[in-house]
């Protein structure tokens, strides 16, 4: 390699940059968690997100952590980006010894993330990516999933959707894996359930890059009499608006998955759909006490409501506190056993995380969505277990190759 | 069925507008000053913002509230363009071609956090037009009267850009600028002051659009560089400087959206860089655009000699090869797998160097050869079942088949145009692994690609990487001082002159077009191993930014530039990622501050320097003229 006297310098300096932190000694210190996550790149989720989280460790940590010891967080920004998610989980396990990884939006990184733990044998608990894949095709030992995954809440929705009387169905769903998943779930379930329904339109807009005009347009040619949509975020907004003022939606019912959360039921303000079958989070509106609680502390603590990003971090966080609570010890193998099976506490009730595939079974709210006082909000819900919605143990075998 | 078809055209020319708003100024830009803005993208995103804040302060369901909102958020918009034109690209028009794009590049890093932090994360619905809230039967659907009137919009601004262009003297100016403008300055026309408005009017441009997207669509973090990608399709496709061009480009982009919504759902991204790829392989210079007057390099100052390095310099680079062999003994593990990834990056940006510096060809697409090398690899070991040491040596061999196929069309054109083909290409082979997912895994990607058990410890894959790294970059190297590099620069600085003596000018760039992405392959294979899998963002836009900033902050015209900048760049934004949230906004400062005080890159700037404090007469004579533009 070729280097003068400036590059020689460049490298001299960058080593004193990164210059290795105190290492600390193991045992006594706090609980490290690190937590990785595309704060920058998907703000809108990751920022109450975060705060839930810090709710949690607030709570735990004031109540004396945990095996006498306080829970620490170091976060980490991957911008989206799945190899910059393994760097970082690379430089926490190995410079900062954290003692398990969590966090994860995007599918692609939580995978990335999940084979990195099995690779280096370190738990990881994925938080929120919601493919298939992280328990099943490329599940392993050791990464643990919070959320209801694509194929959860497609079941969630189909139980609904086969009780309308509408056989020729639309799916409108962003092109990537969860879009597709979501589609192709739907598809299959739905088809069991009522075999004489037929897909008559597919329309997978880029993520982020929806034409809706084009798109409302081209699902009213195929004159559906339901219509099944993944899309969320702006997609999500520029879709109902162009299909609102194009009529897409009178006269016909649409089953939609996630729109019933705050994130993306809010933007709509006025505009929100009425009528729709969604899963989401009716925050206002939960009276069980877990979540009055929840609800009551994260609204002292920020002064805001909470989202359905703040519920999730405010779990994940609860739940690796249960598991580290319960192996009485911060050795990975463990912690994964006493993962398995473990129940914990959750802002929507008790959930536990299977040993079988390492799914927990939080569950999500089914209802329909409808607008008050301006605002979209979610009406007629229920409560959905998340345990219900999963393929039986000799199905999830097959799925399962890691067992 | 006759319906649909002219439905689906009037939302694709509804779409083409405020694309063509946002091309246009672009174009006109580029046109004028030559500067490549990135930037474009989010003044666009600032127009749709502002437009937002104004708009809700106005009143949103009064006629003035609105449509004043939607013009003052345009115009404050320019007076950003001021701005960034005063405060930053003044400094810098005298460096070399495409280093204003590192400026724009860190003004769009800071734009995105300063938006995250004044607006906050959720996305904003704006209001709809008063006017225009409701809808019309055509037939037989129904068609939002917004549609109608920005379908409007286009002609209108068309119409407005003519007249302005043709019938009043600044517009005479501007034509006569973007054809030659030297003979512009030789004329006595204040430049400084023909720049600047000529900014602040594109930018302007681009603040419109976005605020006319207002009632359309929902504002949003993301704007920016979704719409930059397709402007700079449209100001290629419709030809560089052509206002008409771009119009014609947005109309064909907006309605082949939505035609291709009804045929092929599932490419709609891609269809508009396969779009492209057509037009610049069949027409080189876009629709509307014609081959440059003269000589097309003829800004900027003279490229300075590379020699071979001295005594002095060979010395330093085997004392830092050697300090980074020794690395091992003292640093932990992590440090080390930093330093592995800063070293393929260092090799990363040598190769597209190698293209771009003595090549003359600047790749806005070299991405696709790095993650080639990645899905080589990643594709030997899951297909094959091969053990990580032939996926090595296949995957370099994917990427340079695809340098083979992709460089011969490249190589006919030159400047931007051939940077944008690039780019086609790179998105093609993007969509290509994105989409092809029983093959590649779609964007699941492709995992356990995990090295060879001699290899795994971080330390035996330091010195993996490590040796071969070093060996391709002093084989790049070498080349630049072989005949070929010889012929390469001889190609790049006087093509004519280089025929005339017998060199096959497109045959020469077509071999380093391969090498380059030979040796990018290389360092995507290592890349891939190292991380354990593979996804298409490896080849994604941002990584091809990657690679141009480490060349340009290191030094377009030095040869170990692009392992400086590599190591400065990829050093840089890793600490930053770690230390702040607001890490954009960090890195785009440190990106436009390193702009101003090194506007010859970091090695180059250093060089000019060395050579002055030396004040060795020949040297200063020869830097003073490189300075002040000799040619």
């Amino acid at each position: 390699m070729t280097i003068d006297r400036r590059s020689f310098l460049g490298v001299a300096s960058m080593a004193a940059i990164a210059a290795p932190s105190l290492v600390r000694a193991q045992g006594a210190g706090p609980i490290k968690v690190g937590e990785i996550n595309s704060y920058t790149a998907q703000p809108a989720f990751l920022k109450p997100y975060r705060q839930g989280w810090e709710l949690a460790l607030e709570q735990i940590n004031a109540a004396g952590g945990v095996m006498g010891r306080k829970i620490e967080t170091i976060f980490r920004d991957d911008g989206g980006k799945p190899e910059d998610a393994v760097r970082h989980a690379g430089d926490l396990v190995n410079a900062e010894k954290v003692d398990l990884l969590s966090g994860g939006f995007l599918s692609n990184v939580g995978l990335a993330i999940a084979d990195f733990a099995k690779q280096n044998k370190k738990l990881y608990v994925a938080s929120e990516p919601l493919s298939d894949a992280v328990v099943w095709a490329n599940g392993n030992r050791y990464t643990f999933r919070l959320r209801p995954s694509t194929y959860m809440q497609a079941a969630m929705l189909v139980e609904e959707a086969a009780k309308l009387p509408a056989k020729k169905w639309a799916l409108v769903a962003p092109n990537y894996e969860y879009g597709q998943s979501g589609v192709r779930w739907f598809k299959e379930l739905l088809k069991k359930a009522k075999p004489d329904v037929e897909f008559v339109a597919e329309q997978f807009p880029a993520l982020g890059r929806i034409d809706a005009g084009a798109t409302v347009q081209a699902l009213e040619a195929s004159k559906p009499d339901a219509i099944f949509n993944v899309t969320f975020g702006a997609d999500l907004s520029n879709f109902v608006r162009q299909g609102n003022t194009r009529g897409l939606f009178e006269g016909r019912s649409v089953v939609s998955m996630l729109t019933g959360e705050p994130e993306y039921l809010d933007p709509l303000g006025a505009e929100a759909p009425v009528g729709w079958i969604v899963t989401g989070y009716p925050h206002a509106d939960i009276q069980t006490p877990e979540h009055v609680k929840f609800r009551d502390a994260y609204k002292a603590k920020y002064n805001d409501y909470p989202r359905l990003g703040s519920v999730v971090g405010f779990d994940t966080m609860n739940s690796i506190a249960a598991a580290l609570a319960k192996a009485g010890s911060t050795d990975t193998e463990k912690l994964v056993d006493a993962l398995e099976g473990l129940k914990f506490p959750s802002a929507f009730g008790s959930a536990e995380y299977r040993a079988i595939d390492h799914q927990s079974t939080l569950g999500a709210y089914v209802g329909k969505t409808a607008v008050k006082d301006g605002k979209g909000t979610m009406v007629d819900w229920t409560y959905r277990d998340g345990a219900k919605y999963l393929p039986d143990d000799a199905e999830v075998k097959k799925l399962r190759p890691a067992g | 069925m006759i319906d649909l078809i002219l439905t689906q055209t009037l939302n694709g020319l509804a779409s083409a507008s405020s694309l063509f708003l946002v091309a246009s100024g672009l174009s006109i830009i580029f046109g004028v000053t030559r500067i490549v803005n990135f930037a474009h993208g989010s003044l666009y995103m600032l127009g749709a913002y502002l437009a937002w804040t104004l708009v809700s302060y106005l009143g949103p369901a009064d006629t003035f509230g609105f449509w004043g909102g939607v013009l003052l958020a345009a115009l404050l918009v320019g007076l950003a363009g001021v701005l960034i034109e005063v405060l930053i690209l003044r400094r810098i028009y005298q460096a070399p071609e495409l280093f204003q794009l590192l400026a724009t590049f860190g003004v769009v890093l800071m734009l995105q956090d300063l938006a995250l932090a004044t607006w906050g994360p959720e996305d904003k619905l704006g209001p709809r037009a008063p006017g225009f809230k409701s809808f019309v039967i055509l037939f037989d659907n129904r068609f939002p009267t917004y549609e109608l009137f920005l379908i409007a919009v286009g002609p209108l601004v068309l119409g407005l850009l003519w007249f302005l262009f043709q019938k009043t003297r600044w517009g005479t100016l501007v034509r006569a600028a973007t054809q030659d403008r030297e003979m512009v300055g030789a004329l006595g026309v204040n430049q400084r002051l023909l720049f600047t408005s000529v900014f602040a009017f594109g930018s302007m441009l681009a603040g419109l659009g976005g605020a006319l997207q207002l009632p359309r669509e929902a504002v949003n973090l993301h704007m920016d560089l979704a719409m930059i990608s397709e402007a700079f399709v449209v100001v290629v496709v419709g030809g560089l400087g052509s206002v008409t061009g771009a119009y014609l480009a947005a109309v064909l982009i907006g309605i082949l959206h939505a035609f291709g919504i009804l045929i092929f759902p599932k490419i709609t991204l891609v269809l508009v860089f396969l779009v492209m790829a057509v037009v610049l392989v069949v027409k080189p210079y876009g629709l509307m655009g014609r081959a440059p007057v003269g000589h097309a390099r003829g800004h900027g100052p003279a490229e300075p000699l590379l020699l071979p390095a001295d005594r002095l310099t060979k010395l330093a680079g085997l004392l830092a090869l050697a300090l980074l062999a020794l690395t091992p003994i003292f640093a932990p593990d992590y440090l080390l797998s930093t330093l592995t990834e800063l070293i393929i990056f260092a090799l990363f940006a040598a190769s597209l160097h190698f293209m771009m510096g003595p090549g003359g060809m600047a790749s806005f697409g070299h991405a696709a050869y790095f993650g080639l090398g990645a899905y080589g690899a990643a594709l030997a070991v899951k297909w094959l079942g091969a053990p990580m040491e032939p996926a090595l040596v296949f995957a370099p061999f994917l990427a340079g088949i695809a340098g083979v196929v992709f460089g011969w069309f490249c190589v006919r054109l030159s400047g931007v145009y051939l940077a944008m083909l690039t780019l086609a290409f790179a998105q093609i082979a993007w969509a290509t692994a994105f989409q092809w997912v029983e093959l590649t895994g779609g964007d699941n990607g492709i995992l356990g690609v995990w090295p060879s058990a001699w290899a795994s410890s971080k330390t035996a894959y330091f010195y993996l990487t490590l040796g071969v790294c070093a060996v391709s970059i002093v084989a790049l190297r070498l080349t630049i001082f072989s005949p070929l590099g010889y012929g390469l620069r001889a190609a790049r600085d006087n093509p004519l002159r280089a025929e005339a003596i017998g060199l096959d000018v497109m045959r020469i760039q077509w071999v380093a077009f391969i090498v380059a992405a030979f040796a990018a392959g290389i360092a995507g294979a290592l890349f891939a191993f190292s991380k354990g899998s593979v996804f298409p963002t490896y080849m994604a836009i941002p990584r091809s930014v990657d690679a141009l900033l480490m060349v340009l902050l290191g030094g377009v015209q030095t040869v170990s530039g692009p392992i400086i900048g590599a190591f400065a760049y990829a050093g840089l934004s890793e600490q930053l990622m770690k230390a702040t949230m607001y890490w954009r906004f960090g890195l785009g400062l440190s990106i436009v501050l390193l702009v101003i005080l090194f506007p010859r890159g970091l090695v180059g700037g250093s060089l000019l320097l060395v050579e002055r404090w030396c004040r060795r007469p020949e040297a200063a004579a020869t830097a003073r003229l490189a300075a002040e533009g000799g040619r």
